[in-house]
This record gives structure tokens, C-alpha cells and sequence, in this order.
């Protein structure tokens, strides 16, 4: 094709997932309010639009199913019909099919294997049962010729597709068991046409112009098929016409690429303006005073000009949620509301993407587990309609987005139970945990409470991934529930991840930056007072913060600059506490010194140095020296601040065993077909858990990335792995065994229990026994790995 | 492949070091180092190249030698490798030589493995032999060290 076409298709698919994203919002906004004529009107000129513009492109079956929209919009419009539930899915699912049939033709420029008749018989049944469908072979017929014509002389395309359409529809229709005639359908054919026009002709005499523009210059549809209008009297119509006007004149279309490269060179520029404010401090000269005061101002303004291009309202994550929630919720039978606040709230598009994921999920899991359904709802004397509210708003350099239900709260009784039948925490740690710690288990993996699993959410899944993904990106959330009120989740994001304000603190020699996004508060103990307060329990210092312990590190310690046992309180010194939060612990940070604040640009660590966790990068200071930024995270879980949860299932489950004599720890596992089979636990590195899209296939044999190492996975059989379920939600539990240095997964299917048994083992077959009352086939994991030939050839280990 | 090939030699302790000019950006004065705590012995700290961070690597522990005597400061022979630019600390650096193919041989077996891995093999100089640095050891992933005869 040529390269013109290619750019009107391109302009085409632009503008319609543009407006697609718009249309799906309307629709559901209609829902609440049927009778907005003005967002009808706008819907109708979208999808008639799109119609028009494939008919010019040649897209019979884009064309044909934005027509019986169309069709099924004019009496929606024109307040002959009043959109019901089933409509509103109808046109839903229109827009969904045009969505595929438009990234069919991103992606190879054709419409698509598609069958829509379907979907068209829907819309047209829809249409059918309305009275008002009735009346319009009355009006439409005598208008039926113009009409046609007028169309078919703009373009020549439309022509040839047209009746291609009907003739489409008709053989479908004879096929279909509707009982309405097949001449029927000429006239509604049509009637979106005339009727489109009738109502135009009245308004403002000019549709015959916004009618054909579309078709014509589809590039420039949205702009020009309001242009007409503009000067009518209908002010709905006109507003919009002009603020789409003046959109299209005003903004332009940029690569991100090239706004990265921006943003990186202003990163530089904020690092030799640092420098030089420096270095002007030092220099008693007015005139490089002045200078650099001068660069300090514009490289603020600088950088908030090309990080505000880089800003966008997270309306554009949001857009797609009251979707989202509309179908979860008729799919559970409920009923809930999604308010949004703050929509307009901007950060940086990195972020906006990132976040999408994260919070597509906690609506999801709202809806799900938290908002009842409406009989339960009417009995815990609530509305029967449930409502989800999406804020947004900036705090403190940082955006805060919430996620609040109004549904019955997290059960904390049974997070406990499950985190103890999970193996997550022991009885004793759960009994000894308080509301919020508990409540924070449900972000740990492999947690999920859902009591059946729904093909929403429950899979085990979910918030654990949701809390990493934030995290990724700088971020922390937190949740707060009370029971039968309802769930609020609290994400904390950075504005922008390039380049963020830090404090800078000593130890040693070296300077440190710490993000201030985990800082909580300063606090600065004379001498005496350090003495006296900070109290050592059992060689652990930890200090009294308003009455709560607060665990304290020494960053030299941490750094592993000087050991504990030097550790010497210096009567002439003041103790500097940099009070951190990390995930949901507090923790004090005893530094040399703390210097200043500071916006530093986060520069990534070379590969000798990414696998500390104590290093979140380095970043460069304004004397030139380079200074790397803490991990407050990697920081706290090496202090042992953050006991590390996962994994302890097999630390605590494995010591008595050592102990026992006979008995052995076993780990049951469920290999779907049926039987039970058994491990045993000694034999067992770690468990694992893989989420699809970790698990990569080379060759006919499937593998994970693992610890820097690639792993082959193997089945209970010895075979190699050469068929996944691609069901996308599903984590694959794997069973990791570790040979002559080499990791092998096992996919053991369902991860029953961790039981302790003495068992029996028949001599004659080793290869089974009893165990928790069930024949059991036993598993060694090292004759799998063996006879799965995925280990190098060698002495195999015992 | 040609019989010839130009080195960037340095010294490091009695040791002397070529690696392919094609491979090293530049040779920098002793630079100011920040020590980072926690990591491997091998890294010495880390610079700032014009805006770039860099990690230093300290060949002497790289090789397992004494530091070197006296307050001497080491010497930066910034390499290009695969995910970066690094930077070898080195005694002194040496002239741009140009070495021809056949008087090179691979190291021979009675030298120190912590050496011989470290090395794609000698070029017999005239009074000197001459090591030609191996950088793919210098690389996190340590271990496959395949000696190649010839480095292209």
C-alpha cells in the first residue's frame, strides 16, 4: 500500500483508541443517566466516525458492525428508546469488537479472522424489539434514495462496500431464527442515515458537509465533523466542537523516546547546576552569584517543564476501571458504583503504565472479595449498591492514589487461619500480631482468602505481585480495613522516577543519600540523653519513639564499616536517628551526621555491585563525588527489621524432622490426575512459585529464570516440561532441586501440606506407601532429575 | 584477521598487561574514588567520569597480589565491556604497542590458575613477556573461563 494510506490508517487507528477509551466511559456513565441526550450525541458521532471512516478505508466488517451501532444509537438518541442493561452490553460489546478488529489491523493491516454476525444479530435484535423501530420504515423510506446517494457520491469506496454489507447481514439473517422478515431489513438499513440527518437538518442545516467530511478526510474526522457544527445554535455540540478544534491545532504527537532523552540531559543539567552552586558559594564574585543563582532558577523551571510533558492525568489508568468493575460486578451479580476523584491528578506516564496492572487488580479483588452482594448488602443494612471510590491526589511530592470499598472489610480471623494453613506465620507469631500486621499478611505471596476460586480472582495470586510492582517503582501501599465498613488501599507513588529528593547522612567517610520517600521523621539526641534512652535489649539497641520501641541500626554496622562489638557511645557526640519506614515496619537509622536535602538523580550501579540490596544506585553530588543511595527495603531486611516471611514454611517445618528419628517430613502435593504423591522434604531446596509470563520455553523444554541461573523445569515423571497451561492467571508451583550446583524445578501441579509421618516403606515397592490415609507415590527428586537427563552428565550426588 | 595487533600495555605489580586498544576508551590519572561497603573485595570504588558512574576494579586483588607499596595512587584504564565501561586499576601504564601473531602462545599450564584464567596467553617480547588480559574474567559471571588463542 502506499505510504499515504499507511498514514491515514495510522491518524484512523490513533483517533479511534482515542475515542474508543472515550466511548467506553460514556456508555457507562449512561448508564446512570439515560437520558444525557448530549453524551449520546457524542456517542453517536464517534461511532458514526468510525463508520464512516472505514467505509472510505475499506473495512466492510469495521464498517458493518459500527453501522448496526450507529443503527441501534439513532432512537437512542432521538429518545425513542431508552437504554437498558442489555444495551448498554450490546454497544459495550460493539466497541470491544471494534477494538479487535482495529488491533487486527495494527498489527497485520487486515480486519482479522473475526466473526461478528453474532454480535450484529444482538444489536439488531435489540433494535427490532423497540417500538420505535417500528416507526421508522415509515419515516426512513422516503428519504431512503437521497440519502444513499449522497453517500455513495463522496466516495467510491462506500459504494462498492455498502451493499456488500447488506448483502452480508441478509444471508445472516435468513440463517437466524428471528422471525422478522427479511425485507425489513432495507429499510432499517437506512434509517440511520436519514434519521441521523433529519435530526442535523433541523439543527443546524449543515450535516450534508459533516455527513461526507468524515469519509473523505478521515484524518482530520474528529476535527472537521465538528466543524460545522460550530456555528449552530446547539451549544452542546458546539462546545465540544470547538475545544476538539483547538485540540487538534494545539498538540502535537511525540515520541517518548525523544522526551526520555530530554529528561536524562535535564538529570545532567540539575547535577552541573548542583556543582556550580557549590562551587559559587565558594567564590565571593557578585557576578557569579548572580550567574548561577540565574541557572538555578531556570533549571528548576527547566525541569518541571519537561517533566510536566512526561505528565499525564491518571484519568488515562482510571479510564478503563468503571469497565472493568461493570463486568466483574454483573458477572458476581452485584451492584457497585465507581466514584472517581482526582482524576486529574498527573504523574509521570513510566508511572501511569506501571500502576495500570497494580490497580486494574485491587479493583478486581474490591469488587471480588470486599463488596457483597446486594442482598447482603440490604440485610447489613447498607445500600444495595455497593461503590468504589478511586481518589487521587499529590501529598508531599508524591501521589496518593486510594482504592476504598464500602464492603464488608478483610476478616482478619481469617487471614489468620489462612496464614497459618499456608504455613505463612506459625500459630504463635499470628496470635502475637496486631490488626495491622495482620491485615498486611494478605500482601505476602501465595495468600489469597478467597474461599472458592472464582475466575476473578482467589488463585492464590494477586496482592503480593501488586505490592512488588509498586514497590518497583518506588512505592508503598498500605490498607486499612474495618470490618463490615469497608477496605481502603493506599498506594504512595513518586512523582517522577528519574529524579527524586533525597537526605544525605555520613557514616565514615562517605556520604549516603536516602530517598525521602521511606523517611519518616529526624531525631537528634544530645549526648546524655542518647545515654540514657537508647536502651539495649540482648545487644539490640532500640529506642523509646512516643511510647513504641523502635528497633535501631547503625549504618556503619549495616555497611559492615565497624563491628557491634566496637560500638562506643562518644560523651561528646550527639546520636542522629533517621526514623525510615520500611514496608510497614519503623526502624531508626543511627547516622555520623546528616547534611542535607538534596535532589539527586538515581544513576543505576554497575553489574559488580547490583546484587547488593543495600544500594538502590548512586547518584553524583554537587562536588562531583559520587554517592551511593540506600536501599531503605534491602537495608531493613539485612538489619532483620523485615523478618523475611516467605521461606519459613521450610525452615520450621524442617528442623523437627531433624530431630525425630524416624519420622519424616513429607511434602504432598497434588499432580491434578487424581493420585497423591510425596517428597521428601529434605530433599527439597526451596518451593517456588512461578507466575506464566516467568516461565520462557528454549527449545521444546521449558525454563524459568532463577537466581541468575536458568532452570530447567521437569515434570513428576522425569520429562522435561513441553506443555504449559497458558492460562494466564495461573502460578505454576515448582519444586526446586539443587544438584552439582544446578537448579532443577519440579512442577508438582498443587502444593498440598507439609506432613510429618513415620512411614512404611515396602522393600518390594519402594516406590509408594501411606501417607495422611492415602496411597501415596513417593518422589525422588534426584532419580527425576537424573532420568530427566537436564543435568550435565557426572557423579550424581547422594 | 589480521597478524597484527596493537595493545595498551600496564603494569601491575611485576606483571605486564596488554589488552586490545580497541577495547579501552581511555587511560585517566588516579580519580577520586567513593569505597563502596558490601561489595566484593575485587571493586575498589566508584568514579565519576563526566556524569557517568563507574566502577573501579582493583587488578592487584583481581589477581590476588599485595597491595601495592608506598602511597602511590593506582592508574585507570577505562575497558568497554559488554554491559559497560569499567575501570582497571593498574600500577603504570605502558606504551601503545603493536604485537605480532606468531609471538604469541598460550599460557602454559604451570602458571597459577588465578593468572592463567585471567589471560588469553603470553606474547613473547623481545626482554619481556607480555599477558594479554582476558577482560570476559572481569565480568560478574566468573567461572567459564575459555583461554582463546587469539584474541580478535
Amino acid at each position: 500500500m502506499m505510504d499515504g494510506f499507511d498514514e491515514v490508517i495510522k491518524e484512523f487507528l490513533v483517533e479511534s483508541y482515542e475515542s474508543l477509551d472515550q466511548l467506553d466511559r460514556d456508555l457507562i456513565e449512561l448508564e446512570d443517566a439515560p437520558d444525557d441526550r448530549d453524551r449520546l450525541a457524542s456517542i453517536f458521532r464517534t461511532v458514526h466516525t468510525i463508520k464512516g471512516t472505514s467505509g472510505f478505508l475499506a473495512l466492510p466488517k469495521l464498517e458493518r458492525v459500527a453501522h448496526v451501532g450507529e443503527n441501534l444509537l439513532v432512537p437512542l438518541r432521538d429518545g425513542e428508546l431508552t437504554l437498558e442493561h442489555d444495551m448498554a452490553d450490546g454497544l459495550l460489546g460493539m466497541v470491544d469488537a471494534i477494538r479487535e478488529i482495529l488491533g487486527h489491523l495494527e498489527n497485520d493491516g487486515g480486519e482479522g479472522e473475526g466473526n461478528y454476525e453474532p454480535l450484529v444479530s444482538k444489536l439488531e435484535g435489540l433494535l427490532y424489539r423497540s417500538p420505535a423501530a417500528n416507526l421508522a420504515p415509515a419515516i426512513a423510506q422516503p428519504e431512503e434514495e437521497p440519502s444513499e446517494e449522497a453517500t455513495a457520491e463522496s466516495t467510491d469506496d462506500v459504494e462498492t462496500c455498502e451493499p456488500e454489507a447488506v448483502g452480508e447481514s441478509q444471508g445472516n439473517e435468513t440463517e437466524d431464527e428471528t422471525a422478522e422478515p427479511t425485507e425489513t431489513l432495507g429499510p432499517i438499513e437506512p434509517q440511520a442515515e436519514s434519521a441521523q440527518q433529519t435530526e442535523f437538518e433541523q439543527q443546524a442545516g449543515a450535516e450534508q458537509p459533516t455527513g461526507d467530511l468524515p469519509k473523505s478526510q478521515p484524518a482530520a474526522a474528529a476535527a472537521s465533523g465538528a466543524q460545522p457544527e460550530s456555528g449552530s445554535s446547539d451549544t452542546g455540540s458546539s462546545g465540544r466542537g470547538d475545544r476538539s478544534h483547538s485540540l487538534a491545532d494545539s498538540t502535537i504527537r511525540i515520541d517518548v523516546s525523544v522526551l526520555d532523552k530530554l529528561m536524562n540531559l535535564v538529570g545532567e543539567l540539575v547535577l552541573s547546576r548542583n556543582q556550580i552552586m557549590q562551587f559559587s558559594h565558594s567564590v565571593e564574585d557578585p557576578t557569579i552569584a548572580a550567574a548561577s543563582q540565574r541557572l538555578n532558577l531556570i533549571t528548576t523551571e527547566l525541569q518541571e517543564g519537561v517533566m510536566k510533558t512526561r505528565m499525564q492525568p491518571i484519568r488515562n489508568a482510571w479510564s478503563k476501571l468503571p469497565r472493568v468493575v461493570r463486568d466483574l460486578a454483573s458477572g458476581c451479580g452485584k451492584n457497585v458504583q465507581v466514584q472517581m476523584e482526582g482524576a486529574d491528578t498527573e504523574l509521570d506516564k513510566t508511572i501511569l503504565e506501571a500502576i495500570k496492572d497494580p490497580l486494574t487488580h485491587i479493583v478486581r479483588n474490591s469488587v471480588d472479595h470486599g463488596i457483597e452482594s446486594s442482598e447482603d448488602r440490604v440485610l447489613a443494612g447498607k445500600p444495595a449498591a455497593g461503590t468504589l471510590w478511586l481518589r487521587a491526589f499529590h501529598e508531599s511530592g508524591q501521589v496518593n492514589i486510594e482504592i476504598a470499598d464500602d464492603g464488608r472489610g478483610i476478616d482478619l480471623d481469617r487471614v489468620r487461619h489462612k496464614a497459618i494453613e499456608k504455613g505463612l506465620v506459625t500459630a504463635e507469631q499470628a496470635a502475637g500480631m496486631n490488626d495491622r500486621e495482620l491485615t498486611a499478611l494478605i500482601l505476602l505471596p501465595g495468600f489469597s482468602t478467597a474461599a472458592k476460586v472464582t475466575n476473578v480472582s482467589g488463585r492464590g495470586v494477586g496482592m503480593d505481585v501488586v505490592k512488588t510492582n509498586i514497590e518497583k517503582i518506588g512505592g508503598t501501599i498500605d490498607i486499612h480495613s474495618t470490618p463490615g465498613k469497608g477496605t481502603t488501599l493506599r498506594i504512595k507513588i513518586p512523582l517522577t522516577l528519574a529524579i527524586v529528593p533525597a537526605l544525605v547522612v555520613k557514616s565514615g567517610q562517605e556520604r549516603y543519600a536516602i530517598p525521602q520517600v521511606s523517611l519518616l521523621e529526624l531525631v537528634r539526641l544530645d549526648a546524655e540523653r542518647a545515654e540514657r534512652e537508647i536502651e539495649i535489649l540482648y545487644g539490640t539497641p532500640v529506642y523509646r519513639l512516643r511510647g513504641n520501641l523502635l528497633p535501631l541500626l547503625y549504618l556503619d554496622e549495616q555497611l559492615k564499616l565497624r563491628e557491634p562489638s566496637e560500638r562506643t557511645l562518644d560523651p561528646d557526640d550527639a546520636v542522629n536517628i533517621v526514623v525510615l519506614q520500611a514496608e510497614d515496619r519503623q526502624f531508626g537509622l543511627i547516622v555520623d551526621g546528616i547534611t542535607d536535602t538534596q535532589e539527586i538523580v538515581v544513576k543505576p550501579l554497575g553489574s559488580h555491585l547490583k546484587a547488593i540490596p543495600t544500594f538502590a544506585g548512586a547518584t553524583i553530588m554537587g562536588d562531583g563525588s559520587v554517592s551511593l543511595i540506600l536501599d531503605v527495603n534491602g537495608l531493613a531486611q539485612q538489619g532483620g527489621v523485615l523478618s523475611e516471611h516467605h521461606g519459613r514454611m521450610l525452615e520450621d517445618s524442617s528442623r523437627p524432622a531433624d530431630q525425630s528419628g524416624d519420622n519424616r517430613s513429607w511434602l504432598v502435593v497434588d499432580p491434578g490426575d487424581q493420585t497423591q504423591a510425596a517428597v521428601p522434604l529434605e530433599a527439597v531446596a526451596r518451593l517456588e512459585e512461578f507466575a506464566a509470563d516467568a516461565i520462557e520455553r528454549v527449545d521444546q523444554q521449558y525454563v524459568v529464570q532463577y537466581r541468575g541461573e536458568i532452570m530447567p523445569l521437569v515434570d513428576l515423571q522425569g520429562r522435561p516440561v513441553g506443555h504449559m497451561d497458558d492460562e494466564e492467571d495461573k502460578r505454576t508451583q515448582v519444586v526446586v532441586y539443587h544438584e552439582q550446583e544446578t537448579s532443577v524445578g519440579i512442577v508438582v501441579g498443587r502444593i498440598v501440606d507439609i506432613v510429618e509421618e513415620s512411614v512404611e516403606i515396602d522393600a518390594a515397592h519402594p516406590e509408594r506407601t501411606v501417607i495422611t490415609g492415602r496411597v501415596t507415590r513417593i518422589v525422588d527428586p534426584a532419580a527425576i532429575v537424573r532420568s530427566s537427563g537436564v543435568l550435565p552428565p557426572g557423579p550424581a550426588a547422594a | 584477521m589480521s597478524d597484527q595487533a596493537i595493545l595498551c600495555t600496564f603494569r601491575v605489580d611485576h606483571l605486564f598487561f596488554g589488552i586490545e586498544v580497541s577495547h579501552v576508551q581511555e587511560v585517566l590519572r588516579p580519580q577520586q574514588m567513593t569505597l563502596v561497603p558490601l561489595a566484593p573485595t575485587v571493586v575498589h570504588g566508584l568514579m565519576n567520569l563526566r556524569g557517568q558512574i563507574v566502577t573501579a576494579l582493583d587488578m592487584r586483588k583481581q589477581l590476588k597480589l599485595p597491595p601495592q607499596e608506598g602511597d602511590r595512587q593506582p592508574m585507570n584504564v577505562l575497558v568497554r565491556m559488554g554491559d559497560g565501561l569499567v575501570s582497571l586499576l593498574v600500577d603504570e601504564i605502558g606504551d601503545v604497542i603493536e604485537v605480532s601473531r606468531d609471538q604469541f602462545e598460550p599460557a602454559p599450564e604451570t602458571l597459577p590458575e588465578v593468572i592463567r584464567t585471567a589471560v588469553h596467553g603470553v606474547y613473547k617480547l623481545p626482554g619481556r613477556l607480555l599477558l594479554l588480559l582476558d577482560t570476559k574474567t572481569l565480568t560478574v559471571q566468573e567461572g567459564s573461563s575459555n583461554p582463546v588463542a587469539w584474541a580478535g
